[in-house]
């Protein structure tokens, strides 16, 4: 695979060089009869460049904890930095431009838009970031060339495999080239071999020093993660760097 | 809305419309339906509102005729119940004195004469008149006549013209220009026949059911001299409130009663009727008005309920959406678009149906049929294609609006859980 290698934009991380700053992060689900404690106290810090694993049972908090890191979400208390950027308070036009920027998402079921092919699902961050159109078809092409779906381009979604997809998913998750990407579960619809095939993409990734984090239950997946966080009842019981 | 794309936009339009295809075409039809219905209304009421004002015509343009009657006020000593009884040589009088008057004229009628040609005779209206009368109040001759003009009046002549329906009842096919007839056994030279005509108003009976001779004539065989009516006519129709005070004060100048006795200047102002009428049809097409709107907007309900679906249909693609970093507003267009392309659409589709409709009402006879005739053509007018277009507009934005307002409301974290 051969990803298009940009200058990355040092400056915008932290000037610590920290991508993601959580400390005392909460999470309170009010439904109104019942309030749920999704996140009870989460502190966290992501340095560029690193590759890490949250793994924990189902209902721990994984996929709160990735919704708030995207920006899809709001704590409900605690100071979130990303990429050095406070995010409490920021009203939603704000936060769909740091989504757009700064965040890359690989869902577990892909979710390309049925109706768009796969270059006009990958367009559609660059769509929304104000990229001209010329521009936007070009960056489109090269992401999608490095997935090694450069003859898949205008296939529709429903035309390709589950495998196709993901990497469909994943050159769009990067068009904007963002300081982080998102994945949760994405080898979780896959057979064993395009999970594997994914794997070594989000491999790839990290080897360019990009910075990913990734949900999974897939022990696989964890084990080429460089850092390891387990989840449990909403607090981080474990945060470990993996050997080798 | 900085970034939106309208061929990204179009597609996802097209597509939509396309899952709802079915439903589409149903509010498609409901909207055409409420179309048709809005634009039929207001254009019959517009017909309508040409007929009459055709018909206020028929009596003649800024007209006010005026009745003798008895004073109802104490004035200078003198006691009410006078009768106010004016007399041919007023007018001129009348004349001199209202300067925003175009024409002042009197009339002598006698109700019952007996007209006669050959052996038929009839019992009909006869009214004394100046030459004026013709122009004033629109009595214009059929082709091979005239009405009688200054010299006639000036030398009493004996020349009738006559309504066209007494020429009917008088003289049957035979055309009655020419001829010699007798009013009262006195013979008549006929000159004239009025042309038909649509006249709303009348203070004597219909004038295709009288005949006309001049006021001088008249006045030497029947041996009067005090009007009927007076009939004046204002320069313009903004003239009128003046002229009908010049002619208060005139003739209570002359005759000597309080020029604010109601009873005796009460008149019939056609302009103000106008005023009147005018206000009674702009309130009855904004009534129908109303009714088709709300037929259109139970249309617009349909256009919304479908978007509603869409939005939900759609609420996961709304998701990912927000997810790759759309603003809500960016999420909305489409569909606010989508709303309002599907109630134009229709909106388009009703304009013609009812352009088509009105098209074929036009050639649908009417001459004979008085119903028809009185209820006039749906005719459409420019306002009324505004005024729809502006109600269409209006539904369409509601009804991809609020679909809309909920599409952005979607959480984008609840979609894109996996279930």
């Amino acid at each position: 695979m051969n990803w298009p290698h940009k200058k990355r934009k040092n400056g915008a991380a932290g000037s610590n060089g920290h991508i993601i700053e959580m400390r005392g992060i909460t999470k309170v689900y009010d439904t109104g009869k019942i309030k749920v404690q999704a996140l009870r106290g989460i502190d966290l810090t992501v340095k560029r460049g690193e590759f890490v694993a949250v793994v924990g049972p189902s209902g721990s908090g994984k996929s709160t904890l990735l919704n708030l890191l995207g920006c899809l979400d709001t704590p409900t208390g605690g100071e979130y930095r990303l990429s050095g950027e406070a995010v409490a308070g920021l009203d939603r036009d704000h936060l769909a431009d740091i989504r757009n920027r700064r965040v890359g998402f690989v869902f577990q079921n892909f979710n390309l838009l049925p109706q768009l092919t796969a270059l006009e699902n990958v367009e559609m961050p660059l769509l929304f970031g104000g990229v001209a159109k010329r521009e936007r078809r070009r960056r489109a092409l090269e992401q999608l060339e490095a997935v090694g779906l450069a003859d898949r381009v205008e296939h529709k979604p429903t035309e390709l495999s589950g495998g196709q997809m993901q990497r469909v998913a994943i050159a769009r998750a990067l068009a904007m080239e963002p300081d982080l990407l998102l994945a949760d579960e994405p080898t979780g619809n896959l057979d064993t071999s395009s999970g594997s095939d994914i794997l070594a993409v989000l491999n790839e990734l990290s080897s360019q020093g990009r910075t990913l984090m990734v949900v999974t239950h897939d022990p696989a997946l964890a084990k080429r993660a460089g850092r390891t966080v387990e989840i449990c009842d909403g607090e981080i019981v474990e945060d470990k760097a993996n050997g080798g | 809305m900085r970034f939106l794309d309208w061929r990204v936009v179009g597609h996802l339009f097209l597509r939509a419309s396309s899952l709802q295809r079915k439903r589409a075409i149903l509010t498609v039809a409901a909207i055409a339906w409420g179309t048709v219905a809005i634009v039929m209304l207001l254009s019959f009421g517009e017909g309508l509102k040409i007929q009459l004002m055709k018909g206020r015509h028929g009596m003649g343009e800024n007209i006010a005729v005026w009745w003798p009657d008895e004073t109802s006020k104490v004035w200078q000593g003198l006691p009410e119940g006078r009768p106010i009884r004016p007399r041919m040589d007023d007018i001129d009088y009348l004349r001199g004195r209202m300067t925003a008057a175009s024409g002042v004229l009197g009339e002598l009628t006698s109700w019952s004469s007996s007209l006669t040609y050959g052996t038929k005779t009839i019992t009909g209206r006869v009214t004394g008149a100046n030459w004026e009368y013709g122009e004033m109040r629109h009595h214009f001759a059929q082709e091979g006549g005239r009405f009688f003009n200054i010299n006639d009046e000036r030398e009493k002549r004996r020349v009738i013209f006559l309504g066209d329906e007494l020429a009917k009842d008088i003289f049957g096919e035979v055309d009655p220009v020419g001829k010699t007839m007798f009013v009262n056994r006195v013979p008549y030279l006929v000159i004239g026949v009025l042309q038909p005509k649509l006249q709303m108003g009348t203070y004597k009976g219909p004038d295709e059911s009288g005949s006309v001779i001049p006021i001088t004539t008249f006045a030497a065989q029947f041996g009067r001299q005090r009007l009927t009516n007076i009939v004046f006519q204002a320069k313009t129709a903004e003239d009128m409130p003046l002229a009908r005070e010049q002619f208060n004060q005139a003739l209570a100048a002359k005759y000597r009663f309080d020029p604010t006795d109601e009873q005796v200047t009460g008149l019939w102002d056609t302009v103000e009727g106008a005023r009147v009428m005018g206000n009674i049809m702009i309130g009855l097409q904004i009534f129908l008005g109303i009714i088709g709107a709300l037929t259109l907007l139970i249309g617009g309900i349909g256009v919304a309920n479908i978007m509603y679906a869409v939005v939900k249909e759609k609420t996961r693609e709304i998701g990912v959406q927000m997810a790759l970093g759309a603003r809500g507003s960016w999420v909305t267009g489409p569909f606010v678009l989508q709303g309002l392309a599907y109630t134009l659409l229709g909106g388009a589709l009703g304009l013609v149906i009812a352009m088509v409709m009105i098209l074929l009402l036009g050639l649908v006879p009417v001459d004979g049929n008085a119903a028809l005739e009185f209820l006039g053509k749906p005719t459409l007018s420019w306002q009324i294609a505004l005024a729809t277009a502006a109600v269409l507009g209006s539904i369409g934005i509601l009804a991809g609006y609020f679909p809309a307002r909920r599409a952005a409301a979607v959480d984008p974290a609840e979609t894109l859980r996996y279930e």
